[in-house]
């Protein structure tokens, strides 16, 4: 189990509990996800994954029924303390969904806007290229820049959700199954995309797939529901480990499809 | 699929099963044909190398489908990158078999220097060691497997043995070196078998364990090569 970190982690969760009503969705987690790296997150369906990936930005407040005890540090702030705007977080810390959502604007204006609500002082066209160049969809963009971002394939659409992300620059982007309905090719211009981007950010990584957590992450998590229901950390160490020769059982039955 | 993925890897194991049990008649049969100085049956077991190579390269393509279509992870992935390397293995085992059967052929009829007492020991004592081994690696029982090569001393005392012995023929009469070189060959193969019995061992722990246990094999004195 990968305990402590050579580098002082970005982000780190501290006895965080996670509930929804009475029902406590995620236990006792403890992990600290590390500057400038891939970390994935695994495990069956319902186990917190996204709970928990959620609770680094904040937008389980945005679920009204959702609470959390414990803490949750962000270079080393705490990320719930009462002086901390939640708008605030999810400017540092990005996020993309599963399914592509685009604003129902053109392509241009999907990253765009956000900036100029934002009050962005610099050239709107210079953020626009590169975003989309940062999110290798500019080559294919750049001709119609006035499209609808609906208009545009589902893997496209997820590159212009991740350039719309990057355009705030945020300093950590966490991603909830970004690839999972996509085809093979999209999904492989994602996986190549996030190997681009942890140069200068910080990736979290939500995923069912498990040769792609396998193919691109740095670290993985490995989760699982205990007897209450909650999800809890099982394993946490690096992804050839996990992989090759995990250490818990659990995550042993899991990788090797043997799991329920 | 699950279910399937495991029936698939039960089958690969007993493919590897029978590709040992080739392996096993062929290093006894070879000893057993220069033994009796039969040619035609060194002459079979020479041709019979084709299909251990062809077993071998069975199984070798079933693995990679198996890795192609399953994805293995964790201990699957261990066992199927495991599965290749001891059909390597027993694969090079039959090639020693077919070396010695070749020396027979060779040999046409001319008699042997010496009847053969320690080279059929040592044939008897690496099926034994292999038998055993793959036994162990069936069962992935890592304990088992830590001791097997211990045993590979006696194959090398064997070794030691019939070197000195044969080392005393040319000394008292040079003409016999080609009858004398054959023979050492015989029982240098023999003594490979051994190792590769010893390589066999350290998958079995890999599969077990995760790691990968390099025995020791440093006392061994006969085997410039390592």
């Amino acid at each position: 189990m990968k305990n402590e970190l050579n580098n002082i982690p970005i982000l780190e969760s501290c006895n965080l509990n996670i509930y929804y009503d009475d029902f406590k969705a995620v236990s006792d987690v403890n992990l600290c996800i590390e500057k400038n790296k891939i970390t994935a997150i695994i495990g069956p369906s319902g186990c917190g994954k996204s709970t928990l990936l959620r609770s680094f930005n904040r937008m389980n407040e945005l679920v009204p029924s959702s609470h959390a005890d414990g803490q949750v540090f962000f270079s080393g702030k705490d990320l719930y303390a009462s002086d901390v705007d939640p708008v605030a977080v999810r400017h540092r810390i990005g996020m993309v969904f599963q399914k592509p959502n685009p604003f129902p604007k053109s392509i241009y204006e999907n990253i765009a806007w956000g900036a100029r609500v934002h009050g962005y002082q610099g050239s709107l066209d210079e953020l626009v290229e590169r975003s989309l160049r940062q999110a290798a969809l500019w080559d294919e963009a750049k001709d119609i820049l006035q499209q609808s971002g609906l208009a545009i394939s589902g893997g496209q659409q997820q590159r212009l959700c991740i350039a719309r992300a990057l355009a705030v620059e945020p300093e950590v982007i966490l991603m909830d199954e970004p690839a999972s309905s996509l085809d093979p090719i999209s999904t492989l211009k994602i996986e190549e995309l996030m190997h681009d981007l942890k140069k200068d950010y910080t990736i979290v990584i939500v995923t069912h797939n498990m040769q792609q957590a396998a193919r691109v992450s740095d670290y993985t998590a490995m989760m699982m529901i205990n007897d209450q229901r909650a999800g809890i950390l099982v394993e946490y160490d690096e992804t050839d480990k996990i992989f090759t020769n995990p250490q818990d059982q659990r995550t042993e039955d899991y990788v090797t499809g043997r799991f329920g | 699929m699950r279910k399937a993925f495991e029936q698939e890897i039960q089958h690969l194991k007993d493919e590897i099963l029978l590709l040992g049990r080739m392996v096993e008649d062929a290093i006894l049969g070879s000893v057993d044909a220069l033994k009796k100085r039969d040619i035609a049956a060194s002459q079979a077991i020479f041709d019979n190398d084709d299909n251990i190579n062809e077993k071998r390269y069975a199984i070798e393509e079933q693995v990679m489908v198996a890795i192609a279509t399953q994805q293995p992870m964790a201990h699957d992935l261990r066992l199927l990158a495991s599965l290749l390397e001891v059909a390597g293995e027993l694969e090079r085992m039959g090639d020693y078999a077919k070396g010695i059967a070749k020396i027979s052929v060779l040999m046409g009829d001319q008699p042997l220097l010496k009847p053969l007492i320690d080279i059929p020991c040592m044939a008897q004592k690496d099926v034994d060691l292999l038998h055993r081994a793959l036994t162990a690696f069936m069962e992935e029982d890592a304990e088992t497997a830590r001791l097997i090569p211990e045993e590979d001393d006696e194959v090398d005392g064997l070794y030691d043995q019939v070197y000195r012995e044969l080392m005393m023929f040319i000394i008292q009469d040079a003409r016999v070196i080609e009858r004398t070189n054959w023979l050492l060959w015989v029982a240098h193969n023999l003594e490979r078998v051994a190792d590769r019995v010893t390589n066999i061992c350290e998958r079995t722990i890999f599969i077990a364990t995760g790691r990968i246990k390099d025995i020791d094999s440093s006392h061994d004195t006969n085997n410039p090569s390592g």
